[in-house]
């Protein structure tokens, strides 16, 4: 525990030495820095974890950053169950990714760049969980969504990928500026922005109004959704989503690590670690019970029909990050974080054996012309079948535990939306089933449809990519064991591990119902899971005519879902165009070419006029001086004279 | 015993010859003279001022100016034979190289 200080500060130190020394000096060695200290993380917050499972936590200030009358903030760290839980996905998922990129990334010009901006993600990511006051996390908050954007436009001599950069940095400035303005509520009437006092304080705060914009708000209403603004944009949520699916520019192992595993899910990490608020206002946990439930259910209909492989992951992303929100929103914070713990596994693998596949199809990313892959990377395909089938909820598998546990506290929770979210999360819970192995069946199986060019270069990835992906495998098989439910652990003499250790921090959900209530919730889960692989497998490898004619018949739903629901064309309509065209025609036509111009040009024409009239007076004629000294003399002299009189 | 104020009224007299022959003539050498005259009417009040008070540093001033007067004769006239050389001209009608 005392070495802790090292978990965010050595991958600090090999972005320091990678971004000073990499370009010259380390060339393709550059990947051995980060990977060595990535990896040390791992192994300090591994015995972090386990001081933390043995009841130490910790919370200090190491240096005080900012002291400004009585506004005084430190660079703190709190390590407390849900920040070791957080720092074990983070570190263990950084450092399986960095290892897979030496193959992914190998030949590449900016190969030491990579390492140093994945660095620098790793230290920001880790600040983030690590903070004991708001504005650390703030500070880790913009630091990983830099490093996003350093990443996604990491080949930014392609226009597609700095304009995605672009995209997801401007979107994520309109959920920062409400996580802005939280803080600044916070500190106005709590005084401080540790955790530590704000947490205590906000039961007894509860029943305070605040005038904000002059509306009389709920105090903890109003701070909880001005955070989850913030939650919202990080975390791709209905309607900031648009940023996430344009990400994929970036290099796949970016995708994985901070578009699946990590940074995306720290809005679901800032409502956990802000439970305390979170609790005392239903009206907000409605909203995010609701926005999670809507963005799941709109995002996963979207990966229906797309054929982009990379694109169908990352809405299958925005779906589970959903999930997540609509535990959280239940008041199951627990299972929120569980899942957003096995999904680091699940969906990190699940990227990278997309890039995995890429790799062999020389970056081929319509699924369309795939297919067959099976036997040429065999090693892919069995880790990516484990991966779907985990987020299909496969019995056993880590995504089943944390989804039933989601969809169960939904059921039997005590929120007014929890009926209506469980029956959408079980919607989704089917769509997912069925866009999962519409991708494998694509992929994997049938004849191959690309070119004979392809054809002949399909080969398995090397070592440095496949052993990540069988260790990551192990995660997505695995992880949930840590919280098999009471239902079935008592039976076989487990018990729901997740849920005792996360009771200081999160609390304990309690569910209302029976076991036979929850095994039918169980049960209902199962069933649309398999049913969503049988449709899957009917509609692709049985009759693969039959999408054909479906898309043929509702070629207007089709067309919508294909479309994404047109979002970016009303975003394009209602914000970005006019913004241009307020720019274009106001702020260059009139502004800048009419007030700004008009003065920078004006004054010195000013100047030239008048001094072109001056200029005449000098005439170069020396008697024109003697005379007008001679006047100077005399007025002066007449002056002295009127005076002494 | 000569009065004060008959040597003021010569050195006034002498100081606007002076200026009236340096704002009236065009010829750069008289304008020259003019000047020293001007210098000398200053000369002749700071004597008679002197020998009326009975205080010396009048006449001391004096010389120093007969000195600066002497080194702004020599580079005066120094720049007049340059002028000369260039413009062939004494006429400052013909000088407005200055003009803006």
């Amino acid at each position: 525990m005392e070495n802790y200080l090292l978990i965010p500060f050595l991958p600090f130190a090999a972005f320091l030495i990678n971004i000073l020394f990499g370009r010259a000096v380390l060339k393709e060695k550059a990947h051995w820095v980060s990977i060595l200290a990535v990896a040390g993380s791992w192994v300090v917050a591994v015995m972090t974890l386990r001081d933390v499972l043995a009841g130490k936590t910790l919370n200090e200030n190491v240096y005080t950053w900012i002291l400004a009358g009585d506004f005084k903030v430190s660079v703190g760290f709190l390590i407390d169950q849900l920040t070791a839980i957080m720092l074990i996905v983070v570190t263990t998922c950084s450092t399986l990714i960095h290892i897979y990129s030496v193959g992914y990334m190998h030949g590449d010009n900016g190969y030491y760049r990579f390492f140093s901006y994945l660095s620098l993600f790793t230290f920001c990511m880790l600040m983030l969980v690590m903070a004991n006051n708001f504005l650390q996390l703030y500070f880790g908050w913009e630091g990983v969504g830099l490093c996003s954007y350093f990443l996604i436009g990491y080949y930014f001599d392609k226009k597609s990928a700095s304009d995605a950069g672009k995209k997801a940095f401007i979107v994520n400035r309109f959920g920062d500026f409400g996580f802005g303005l939280g803080i600044f509520v916070i500190f106005l009437n709590f005084g401080t922005t540790y955790y530590a006092p704000v947490f205590a304080q906000a039961g007894s705060l509860a029943a305070k109004s605040y005038n904000f914009l002059g509306f009389d708000v709920h105090l903890m209403t109003l701070i909880s959704l001005l955070l989850f603004c913030g939650s919202i944009g990080k975390s791709a949520q209905m309607p900031l989503h648009v940023w996430l699916p344009d990400a994929m520019e970036g290099p796949t192992p970016v995708s994985a690590l901070i578009h699946a595993a990590t940074m995306v899910t720290a809005g679901v990490f800032l409502v956990a670690r802000c439970n305390p608020i979170f609790s005392q206002s239903e009206t907000a946990l409605v909203v995010v019970a609701l926005t999670g439930a809507i963005t799941s259910l709109f995002a996963a209909t979207i990966a229906l029909v797309q054929n982009d492989l990379k694109r169908i992951i990352a809405y299958s992303t925005v779906s589970q990050l959903g999930y997540m929100f609509l535990a959280c929103g239940v008041g199951a914070y627990t299972a929120g974080v569980f899942h957003l713990y096995t999904h680091a596994f699940f969906k990190a693998l699940l990227f990278l054996c997309a890039g995995s596949v890429m790799h062999a199809m020389g970056g081929e990313l319509d699924i369309q012309k795939m297919g067959g892959l099976r036997k040429y990377m065999p090693v892919t395909y069995v880790t990516m079948l484990i991966a779907s089938l985990s987020i299909a909820g496969f019995p056993g598998l880590a995504g089943f535990f944390s989804k039933d546990e989601i969809l169960w506290m939904a059921y039997s929770g005590s929120s007014p939306v929890g009926k209506i979210v469980w029956a959408s999360g079980t919607l989704v819970a089917f769509l997912t089933a069925f866009y999962s192995f519409r991708l494998i069946f694509l992929t994997f199986h049938g004849k191959f449809r690309g070119t004979h060019e392809q054809e002949h270069h399909l080969h398995e990835s090397p070592k440095a990519m496949t052993i990540p992906l069988m260790l990551l495998c192990v995660g997505a098989v695995a992880a949930g064991w840590v919280g098999i439910p009471a239902l079935i652990g008592e039976n076989i003499g487990i018990h729901n591990g997740i849920a005792e250790f996360m009771k200081p921090v999160l609390g304990h959900a309690e569910g209302h119902g029976t076991h036979g209530e929850e095994l039918i919730v169980m049960a209902v889960s199962v069933v649309v899971g398999f049913a969503g692989i049988g449709l899957a497998w009917f509609m692709y490898m049985l009759r693969p005519d039959i999408p054909g004619k479906l898309t043929a018949q509702f070629s207007g739903v089709h067309k919508v879902l294909y479309n994404k629901y047109y979002v970016d064309e009303l975003y394009s309509a209602v914000i970005i165009r006019p913004t241009i065209w307020t720019a274009k025609n106001i702020l260059i036509g009139v502004t800048d070419a009419k007030v700004i111009e008009a003065i920078v040009n004006g004054v010195p024409a000013a100047i030239g006029g008048v001094s072109r009239q001056l200029r005449k007076i000098q005439t170069g004629l020396m008697h024109h001086y003697a005379t007008i000294m001679a006047m100077g003399i005399f007025i002066i002299a007449a002056l002295m004279l009127m005076r002494s009189w | 015993m000569v009065p004060l104020n008959w040597y003021l009224l010569l050195s006034a007299a002498v100081f606007s010859i002076g200026v009236f022959g340096f704002l009236t003539r065009r010829n750069i050498i008289i304008m020259f003279m003019s000047i020293e005259l001007m210098l000398n009417a200053v000369n002749i009040s700071l004597v008679a001022f002197s020998h009326y008070l009975q205080d010396l540093r009048g006449q001391i001033l004096v010389f120093f100016i007969i000195t600066v007067a002497a080194a702004e004769a020599s580079i005066g006239l120094a720049i007049i034979i340059a002028l000369f050389r260039n413009k062939n001209t004494v006429h400052v009608d013909e000088m407005h190289e200055m003009k803006g």
